[in-house]
């Protein structure tokens, strides 16, 4: 049976003919991951069974993968942490609740960057991802075990999170859908936080269409995260086959300046041409505070970091050297200093600085008001045009240590990514692509940016484009 | 410049312990990374306030009421992965000295 290519539709169609039985499939799955994983390194743990009834709902029977900073009970949670590295997770995130009740097959938790923070899933603490299309290469980051498994095969869909990009720069470089929703979309209870204003759980799938039915089960208000919105879900399949004749589509000139690879950019072109061709009305937008939206992240997201992290302090739960020592400011700074990668000992660092008494003003304060021009940018372009379109990386996926010299460079991955967190529009990563490197095809993902709540126009367009 | 003074002070502020050689990198690094955010210096904030609820919510309350049942086992699984504990409770170094 070749399970590589199956989407969501495709389990349910082969369920009902009964082509396989859900348990058949599990085994199927099971046998590709222990096959290919190794290779790979996207799954951190694999769960064999599940005391759990598969055989009803939406998702029936369907194989999914969760990335390892979210809850599920009674099972692993790493976070890509030293830190975290026993830690047994003692209740069900939100959208592991609702997966669950709409009959998802859990294979297993999937490898990341540390707590969510890199842009290549080198910074785990369990070793690196390699991406499925060249195994030299970076999956992207930070979802990047996530990406990888789907793009494998290894999983029918897989759930991710996205502060900066961490599911649409994986998608990207591994040539899968990626969507991060509508800040407060979806629920964050149960998961792990990083940047409390900035986070949001989204899904990676095979197609446009996976992407909209998962996100019809993940999607919706929970009383346990006041962040999430008090706004009905619409079912995101609805007319997402319509087309999208004179839709106004938007190409904003900052996304395609220096730092844009030439061929990464030939290859946008001509998939906005194509979207053109479809109907959609392109029209030139500006979103002028682009180029400090890099700056302003990196200054809000460690910040927030350095708050979120504190939790970890070798006293509660985690990594902790309390039995060699009875000194409580000894038992924080070795088992924060021992527990912590670099990364993240690098972000809590920036955030603490930036946060300390005489620097707030200077650098939180002044991102926070540079975060309002970018949203405002958002705002102007969005009275023009239902949709803006652009690349998600200004390059291909790169070499595995390429970058991880300067963290500087690193960062710089994110540059047409952060500003969509920063404006908490949601955004979606479809493959539009590749670029022949050393005889291997890599991908080059598209980037979908819409307007507050509408994922529904970005899934059409995206639909439309992977249908033509 | 971040000193290494500065760096050592940071690092105390957010209870991390550092070793000698990674003083010294991420002196140099931070200065760096902090010599890029400068950039927001270029842009004229004077009239505009900071975001940081983006969808605009505000005051977001709940009836007051137990809505959460308390669950033993659940408790007991929490408590259970604390690297110190005596029965039901964390156990944490001495904070005042005799």
């Amino acid at each position: 049976m070749d399970i590589k290519n199956l989407t969501i539709k495709d389990v349910k169609n082969g369920l009902e003919r009964k082509d396989f039985s859900s348990q058949e499939l599990r085994g199927e799955f099971l046998k590709l991951i222990e096959k290919e994983n190794p290779k790979l390194n996207a799954y951190l743990s694999v769960f064999d069974e599940s005391k759990f009834d598969e055989s009803k709902g939406i998702l029936a029977g369907v194989p999914c993968a969760i990335k390892d900073n979210v809850l599920i009970e009674d099972t692993h949670c790493t976070a890509g942490s030293k830190i975290l590295e026993n830690y047994i997770s003692t209740y069900d995130a939100t959208v592991i609740k609702k997966l669950r009740e709409a009959g998802a097959v859990f294979l297993g938790k999937t490898n990341l960057d540390e707590f969510a923070m890199g842009s290549s899933t080198e910074n785990s603490a369990f070793g690196p991802t390699k991406n499925p299309h060249d195994l030299t290469r970076v999956p992207g980051g930070s979802s990047g075990g996530s990406a990888a498994a789907v793009a494998a095969g290894l999983a029918v869909f897989a759930l991710g999170s996205d502060t900066g990009g961490s599911i649409r720069l994986p998608a990207s470089f591994c040539g899968v859908v990626g969507l991060k929703p509508t800040y407060g979309r979806v629920s964050r209870y149960g998961l792990m936080a990083m940047a409390s204003s900035l986070d949001q759980i989204g899904s990676v799938t095979k197609n446009v269409y996976d992407a909209a039915l998962a996100l019809n089960i993940i999607a919706g208000q929970d009383k346990f995260d006041s962040t999430t919105i008090p706004k009905e879900v619409p079912d995101y399949t609805y007319k997402i086959d319509d087309s999208i004749k004179g839709l106004k589509i938007g190409v904003p000139k900052e996304y395609f300046g220096k730092g844009l690879n030439d061929e990464v950019e030939s290859v946008i072109r001509k998939a906005i041409l194509k979207l053109q061709n479809l109907g959609a009305e392109i029209i030139d937008v500006s979103l002028p505070h682009s180029e400090y939206a890099l700056a302003a992240y990196y200054i809000i997201m460690p910040c927030e970091v350095s708050a979120n992290l504190a939790r970890y302090d070798g006293i509660k739960y985690g990594y902790s050297i309390a039995k060699k020592s009875n000194n409580l400011l000894d038992v924080y700074l070795r088992s924060r200093g021992e527990g912590f990668g670099e990364e993240a000992r690098r972000r809590i660092m920036l955030g603490t600085y930036a946060l300390s008494a005489g620097y707030y003003d200077t650098y939180y304060k002044k991102a926070e008001q540079v975060r309002t021009l970018v949203k405002n940018d958002f705002d102007e372009a969005f009275k023009k045009v239902d949709v803006i379109v652009g690349p998600i990386a200004p390059t291909i996926a790169f070499k595995l240590g390429e970058k991880t010299q300067d963290p500087l460079t690193m960062y710089l991955s994110d540059v047409y990514t952060v500003a969509i967190n920063l404006a908490g529009v949601p955004a979606i990563s479809i493959p539009c692509g590749f670029i022949n490197k050393e005889g291997k095809d890599l991908p080059v993902g598209l980037q979908l940016i819409g307007k507050h709540f509408d994922e529904a126009t970005i899934l059409r367009v995206g639909r439309n484009f992977e249908n033509n | 410049m971040i000193t290494k003074k500065e760096v050592e002070y940071i690092a105390k502020l957010a209870r991390l312990g550092l070793s000698e050689a990674e003083k010294e990198k991420y002196s140099k690094e931070l200065s760096g990374i902090l010599d890029y955010m400068k950039k927001l210096n270029e842009v004229d904030t004077k009239s505009t306030g900071p975001t940081d609820q983006i969808v605009g919510l505000t005051n977001v309350f709940r009836k007051d009421e137990n809505f959460l049942q308390a669950d033993v086992e659940k408790i007991k699984k929490m408590i259970g992965q604390a690297p110190e504990r005596e029965g039901n409770f964390v156990k944490t170094k001495p904070i005042l000295e005799k």
